[in-house]
Order: structure tokens, then C-alpha cells, then sequence
């Protein structure tokens, strides 16, 4: 099976590549582990930004500058310059394929305040504004007719020396392996949140498969140790509740009733103060009670909807009760400019590489963002690659992924041990001793992976199989997070070491 | 509690959790029970459409439905079942390039109003997750029947402003399409975000009349069909 250009994952960013990359008349198919409807972008809520300045003055200096400071030194300039420069394109691209953005009383794109904004910069569309690009986009997808071929669970990435040639992936539907030829390949893959499992508001499928794999096929991983905690997961789901309901006012109390920080502040400094007040015995809520249920309802209708769901408060009458999760992994693939990794037509976009625009800690807003102008370089930077390279002419090997023989420990369970372990010693606030400890534990599961696996032995659709291939794949991500982690001995964002 | 799972055949499990939403209840048997139970998930906050299914017989997100004593717990209704819980959305989804719901035209420059964008606010907030399809009384007699999600999305591109050509996409939904629809409004009933696809359907026939095109069932003679271009309560909807 062979096509120009192959990428995996059809979140924001896979798609706008491919849609980019089909502009430049290459041959494109998509594979994705779920449907493209179904990956992670649709979960992002408060919006992306751009200095349009349709509410209020914005310049694309100050966007840079709030960029820049909330990466803590930690980005590269140029790379965020790129990122703010192409901002204002990248929101007309969308409104020009039909994305659904709310609007101001003189019908330009509506804009609101996320922290660390010196101005109101995210463009929304209500607090769905994740779900309405990714839809348009899959939208533009059929328009253009670009191939998707849906559950597909990428296993390794082909090369030849340090040339890309393809991929492999196993076909869940049939449970058989599959290979797929390409001049270049693109990793939309998206983060690695869910090895903090049920201390994240990721879906379940942020298990950073294609990050592994890249780094299994020599790639390199870069800031892997910058995990974005989101101040507001609801308490007893981690379930996200938006930025943007801070930004249009609202307030975070303890249980005395009094705030204790400002609310605005970039998200690592937030979600520290947080858990400061928790570490102390309080009960942290969020408070938007006083914007009213009209304001609710048209800005923040599905925060209203998932507040009354998960955690059974009405925001309109009651205090949302709150704790930070992780939300956001800063870390991934190295690219440079071209959004090209070390390997020969080998690409990444999105939250599964490291653009360098994030540093240390992102800007909320700056994620969509980065989907939309990285996903246009991707595709063009690997189509232009692909006219100028001839398909690799060699044998490709099958991978066969074999069972262990005798299961003796529970994936599931060690699974959920490592989600309590990072989220206490690899979260928030970090030490030496906690560090090493997570380490340490991490090697010991590694070297205890030959006694577990998969039980369910059925060929087609097999889930607990897939869990174990992700849990694998997460496995060896822990390791570099804190691995990483132990090198910087500063605080630095995200990463906030106190000895 | 006791729930029961269609799995090819009907197997009962006993959970001790309480309060909890189906998807945990699903979760906690595959993880402490049966590893072989298979089911899709993704979000576990209802906007991603992975883990529709039925419930005694009603569409619901697994995510967002708290379980109660006695649930039977079967896969959607018009598609293939994969295994368990777990259907193939492949024909389903295909029906929005088959209806092609999309903008066909890059427009810039276009204002939007407040009241534009209220025309198809909440047929944007459509998750695919194909409630509505398994619903749909249709598909037992046509396959082939565009549907309500399909439908609703071509409503979302026709009441856009921004959609300079409108025509093509109108002319495209006529067969097996907007008249096909029985307006039991079955889809609107099962929607986790509230839209009404019976609605958009309604919609998109008094468009289509602007644009000349009439209900098949009338160019061909009344009352060769109950179906089409009538409620169930007779009335006439456009």
C-alpha cells in the first residue's frame, strides 16, 4: 500500500496537514488509531489564539512577548515569532472553510481573556472551539476527498539507514499487521498526558504511541519533562473545565471563601497556588456563580453541561469543586523549523512534537494554534519532500508482536500505580529523592514486563491488546519524563523543583 | 447491581458501584472482571462520540448515562457490529461525503452576524457519535438514506452565509435523502447535544421547494406513501 506522503493521526494537526499537503497534489492517506472526529483536539474548549484585536487593542508583539514569558526561557524565538506572525492567516484560513466561531455585535470573530493574555486573544466558538475546527476540518477532508482509514494502531516506523519508507500498524479491526509505504510520513500522534491516567482530562488515546515509536526509530525527544498541569480538572473526574471560564471572570476560593490567587496568571503558577491550598487541607473551587446564568449559557455552555454531569453542581447556583491535572505534555519529537525530525522524511506536528513555541509551560490558546500553523508547514515541507525523493526500493519485514507466555502481573493495575506515583512524585512540584524514587520504580516494571500482557486471545478487536501495546508505549515515555526531569535541577515552569 | 451486555450472547455481570456513569461500570468489568469485554471510549466527557450506544433500547453516551439495577447494554442499532459494543461507523460516516457536507467554496471577507451564527450554532455542536443513525427508523426500509446526521451537517453548510453555492449541495440531498425522512423525530429524541436532525430535515424540504425541487411522492401522484412530506399526525411540513 503506498501513497506519497503517510500520516498518522487525524487530529487538528494531522489534518491540516493533509489538507496542505493535498494542495501541493501528492497523494495523501490518513490513519488514525480512532476516528478523526474522535481524537483529543475536540476536547479543547477555551479557543486559539490570534491578535486580532476585535476586542480591544492586540498586537502580534504582545503575543509573542505573553508567549515567550510563559515559556520561562525555554522557547525558541524564532519558532514563536513563526507561530504569532501566521496567527491572524491561520484564524481566516478556518473562518474561510466554515469553522462556526462565535461573534462580536460589529460580526467580526468573537475574542476572550485566557491567562498569561495581556489582551482578549482567543477566538472561540462557545467552549466547544476545539470540537468545531476539528469537524470543519474533517469536513475539508471529504471535501478534498484525502483517504482516511480509521483504526489503525501504528507499531513501528519503517526506515532504511536514516531514510523514512513507511509504517507499520495493526489493523484493530482485523487484528492483522499492516504495512504502509510512503516517500515521507507525518506523526499527528497527539500528547502523552494519559500516563498520568485518571489524573488527566485527556482522552483515554493520549498515550503518546507516536512519540514512542519515533524514539524507538531513532528519533530524538526534547522538554519531555514539561508536563502542563491544568489548574480546573473537576475533582472527581479530572475532568477539564476551561480557562475561559476564569477569563471571563470567574474565581478560584478555598474553603474559608478567599481567594488566593490571581486567577489569570499562566497556568503553571496557578495550578501550583492550587495545590499549595490542597496540600494545606483546603478544598479548592471554582466560583462563577456571579456572571449569571445568561452569560453561562451563551460563553461556557458545556462547562455548565459537565459541571452538573461529573461532579453534580450546577455552576449557576453552586461552587465547582476543582484540582489541577495534567492537561498538556510541552515534550515531544525534536523538529526543526521545517517541522522535520532527524530522520529523513520523517515529520511531526502537533502536541506530539516539540515546536519549540511552548517552552516550559504553554499559553492557553496557543495549542489550537500550533495545530493549524505547524500542521500547513508539515504538509507542505513533507509533500515538497516527496517530489523530490524517490519511494525507498527495498524488502520490508513484518513486525510480529508476540504475547508473553506466563502473565503474572496485571497491566491494568501497574498502570494505575504509575498514574498515583507520577502524579505525587513527577507532577506538580518535584524533589530529587521523589524524582529518583519514580525512577527507580519505573525500571523495576520495566524489568518485570515479560510476566504481563494480553489475556483476551481474540484476533478481531482486541482492546485489551491494543491497552497493553499503549501501556508499552507509555512505559517507555515515563522513563524519559523522569529521566529528563533529574537533569534540571532549576525550576523552570512546569517543572518546579524544590530541591 | 447487576447489568447485562449483549455480546452476540447476553452475558450478566454484577458491579458494586454506585452512582456511576456506564462507561465506569463498563470500565471496572474490563479491568477487575473480563479482560475480553470490548467497547470504544475516548473523552469520557461527551464530545467525542466514541461510546454511544443503547440502553434498554435508547441511544445513549456510555460517559454521560448513570447506571441503574437491571441495565441491558446492546451495541447501535444500522450498523455492523464488530464485537460487543464496538460497531463499524465506516458506512455511516460516509454519508456526509455522499451528502457533501462541507464548504464547497474557500469564502473570505464574509461578515457574520450575531444572528447568522445563531442559524447553525447547534448543528456545529454535532459530535457523530450516530445516535441519531441507530435511531432512525429508515435505514430498516433504505439503506442507502443519507441520514440524520448527514442531513443536519448539509443544514449547518445551506444556512451558512459564508456558502456561496448552495444549489449543488440542495440538488445532491433529494435522493435518498431529505424526503425519505419520516420525521418520527426518533433522532432528536436519542441527541446527547440537543440537536434536532427532524428539524434541519424540515428545513432543508422548504429550501429545496424555493429551489424548485418537490417531494417525489407528490410529482408521482398523493398518497402513494404515508412517509414522505407527512408527519405522522398528517399534517403537511413544509
Amino acid at each position: 500500500m503506498y501513497s506519497d506522503i503517510l500520516i498518522i493521526g487525524a487530529g487538528g494537526a494531522g489534518l491540516t496537514a493533509a489538507l496542505h499537503a493535498r494542495e501541493e497534489g501528492v497523494s495523501v492517506r490518513v490513519l488514525t488509531k480512532e476516528y478523526p472526529t474522535r481524537s483529543q483536539t475536540c476536547m479543547a474548549q477555551g479557543g486559539i489564539n490570534a491578535a486580532l484585536g476585535n476586542n480591544g487593542e492586540d498586537t502580534t508583539e504582545s503575543h509573542i512577548e505573553n508567549t515567550l514569558k510563559s515559556a520561562q526561557g525555554m522557547a525558541n524565538v524564532d519558532a514563536v515569532r513563526h507561530l504569532c506572525e501566521s496567527a491572524p492567516g491561520a484564524v481566516k484560513w478556518l473562518d474561510s472553510i466554515g469553522v462556526c466561531f462565535s461573534r462580536t455585535k460589529d460580526a467580526k470573530i468573537a475574542q476572550r481573556s485566557l491567562g498569561g493574555a495581556s489582551s482578549p486573544r482567543a477566538c472561540y466558538a462557545q467552549d466547544y472551539t476545539g470540537l468545531k475546527i476539528l469537524h470543519t476540518l474533517y469536513d475539508q477532508c471529504l471535501a478534498q476527498e484525502i483517504e482516511i482509514l480509521n483504526e489503525k494502531f501504528l507499531l513501528e516506523i519503517l526506515k532504511s539507514n536514516n531514510r523514512v519508507c513507511g509504517a507499520s500498524v495493526l489493523d484493530i479491526r482485523t487484528g492483522e499487521v499492516e504495512v504502509y509505504e510512503a516517500k515521507s510520513v507525518i506523526l499527528a500522534t497527539g500528547g502523552y498526558s494519559r500516563i498520568y491516567d485518571k489524573y488527566s482530562t485527556n482522552s483515554t488515546a493520549s498515550t503518546g504511541d507516536g512519540i514512542a515509536t519515533a524514539l524507538r526509530a531513532g528519533a530524538n525527544l526534547k522538554d519531555m519533562a514539561f508536563v502542563q498541569f491544568h489548574p480546573t480538572g473537576l475533582k472527581k473526574s479530572s475532568i477539564l473545565i476551561s480557562e475561559s471560564a476564569r477569563g471571563a471572570g470567574g474565581y478560584l476560593i478555598n474553603t474559608k471563601n478567599e481567594r488566593f490567587i490571581d486567577e489569570l496568571l499562566p497556568r503553571d503558577k496557578v495550578a501550583r497556588a492550587i495545590d499549595e491550598q490542597i496540600k494545606n487541607g483546603q478544598n479548592v473551587f471554582l466560583d462563577i456563580r456571579h456572571l449569571g446564568e445568561k452569560l453561562i449559557d451563551k460563553e461556557l455552555p458545556q462547562e455548565r453541561k459537565l459541571a452538573k454531569l461529573y461532579e453534580n453542581v450546577d455552576p449557576v447556583h453552586d461552587l465547582i469543586p476543582i484540582k489541577p491535572v495534567a492537561h498538556y505534555t510541552m515534550g515531544g519529537i525534536e523538529v526543526d523549523a521545517k517541522t522535520s525530525t532527524c530522520i529523513d522524511g520523517l515529520f511531526a506536528v502537533g502536541e506530539c512534537a516539540n515546536h519549540s513555541v511552548h517552552g516550559a509551560n504553554r499559553l492557553g490558546g496557543n495549542s489550537l494554534l500550533e495545530l493549524v500553523v505547524f500542521g500547513k508547514k508539515a504538509g507542505s515541507n513533507a509533500a515538497e519532500f516527496a517530489k523530490e525523493n524517490d519511494i525507498l526500493q527495498q524488502k520490508i519485514e513484518v513486525t510480529t508482536i508476540e504475547n508473553t507466555k506466563k502473565i503474572e502481573v496485571n497491566f491494568y493495575q501497574i498502570k494505575e500505580e504509575i498514574a498515583e506515583l507520577f502524579y505525587k512524585n513527577v507532577g506538580i512540584v518535584r524533589t530529587e529523592k521523589e524524582l529518583v524514587h519514580a525512577q527507580m520504580r519505573i525500571e523495576d516494571i520495566q524489568s518485570k514486563l515479560y510476566l504481563m500482557g494480553w489475556t483476551d486471545n481474540v484476533k478481531v478487536y482486541n482492546t485489551n491488546k491494543i491497552e497493553f501495546l499503549e501501556f508499552k508505549n507509555m512505559l517507555e515515555i515515563c522513563e524519559q519524563v523522569v529521566s529528563q526531569a533529574l537533569e534540571i535541577k532549576e525550576s523552570c515552569g512546569a517543572h518546579y523543583r524544590i530541591n | 447491581m447487576k447489568i447485562t451486555i449483549q455480546r452476540g450472547t447476553v452475558v450478566e455481570y454484577e458491579v458494586s458501584l454506585f452512582e456511576a456513569t456506564l462507561l465506569e461500570v463498563l470500565g471496572e468489568i474490563k479491568y477487575k472482571q473480563d479482560n475480553t469485554l470490548v467497547f470504544s471510549s475516548g473523552c469520557r466527557s461527551s464530545v467525542c462520540g466514541s461510546c454511544s450506544m443503547r440502553v434498554n433500547g435508547r441511544e445513549v453516551l456510555a460517559c454521560s448515562y448513570k447506571v441503574q439495577d437491571g441495565d441491558f447494554v446492546e451495541p447501535l442499532k444500522n450498523v455492523n457490529v464488530i464485537r460487543d459494543l464496538v460497531v463499524d461507523m465506516d458506512k455511516a460516516m460516509s454519508f456526509n461525503a455522499k451528502a457533501k457536507a462541507y464548504a464547497k467554496t474557500n469564502s473570505e471577507g464574509i461578515l457574520i452576524t450575531q444572528d447568522n451564527a445563531q442559524l447553525n450554532e447547534v448543528q456545529s455542536d454535532c459530535i457523530l457519535c450516530g445516535s441519531c443513525y441507530s435511531a432512525c427508523p429508515v435505514y430498516a426500509v433504505n439503506g442507502e438514506f443519507l441520514g440524520p446526521f448527514s442531513l443536519t451537517r448539509v443544514w449547518k453548510y445551506v444556512s451558512d452565509v459564508r456558502e456561496q453555492d448552495m444549489k449543488e449541495k440542495i440538488d445532491t440531498i433529494q435522493i435518498n435523502g431529505i424526503w425519505d425522512c419520516t420525521l418520527c423525530n426518533e433522532c432528536t429524541i436519542v441527541c446527547p447535544q440537543d440537536i434536532s436532525s427532524k428539524t434541519d430535515i424540515e428545513k432543508l424540504r422548504s429550501r429545496s421547494a424555493m429551489e424548485g425541487h418537490m417531494d417525489p411522492s407528490f410529482s408521482s401522484g398523493f398518497g402513494d406513501s404515508f412517509g414522505s412530506g407527512f408527519g405522522f399526525d398528517g399534517s403537511p411540513t413544509f
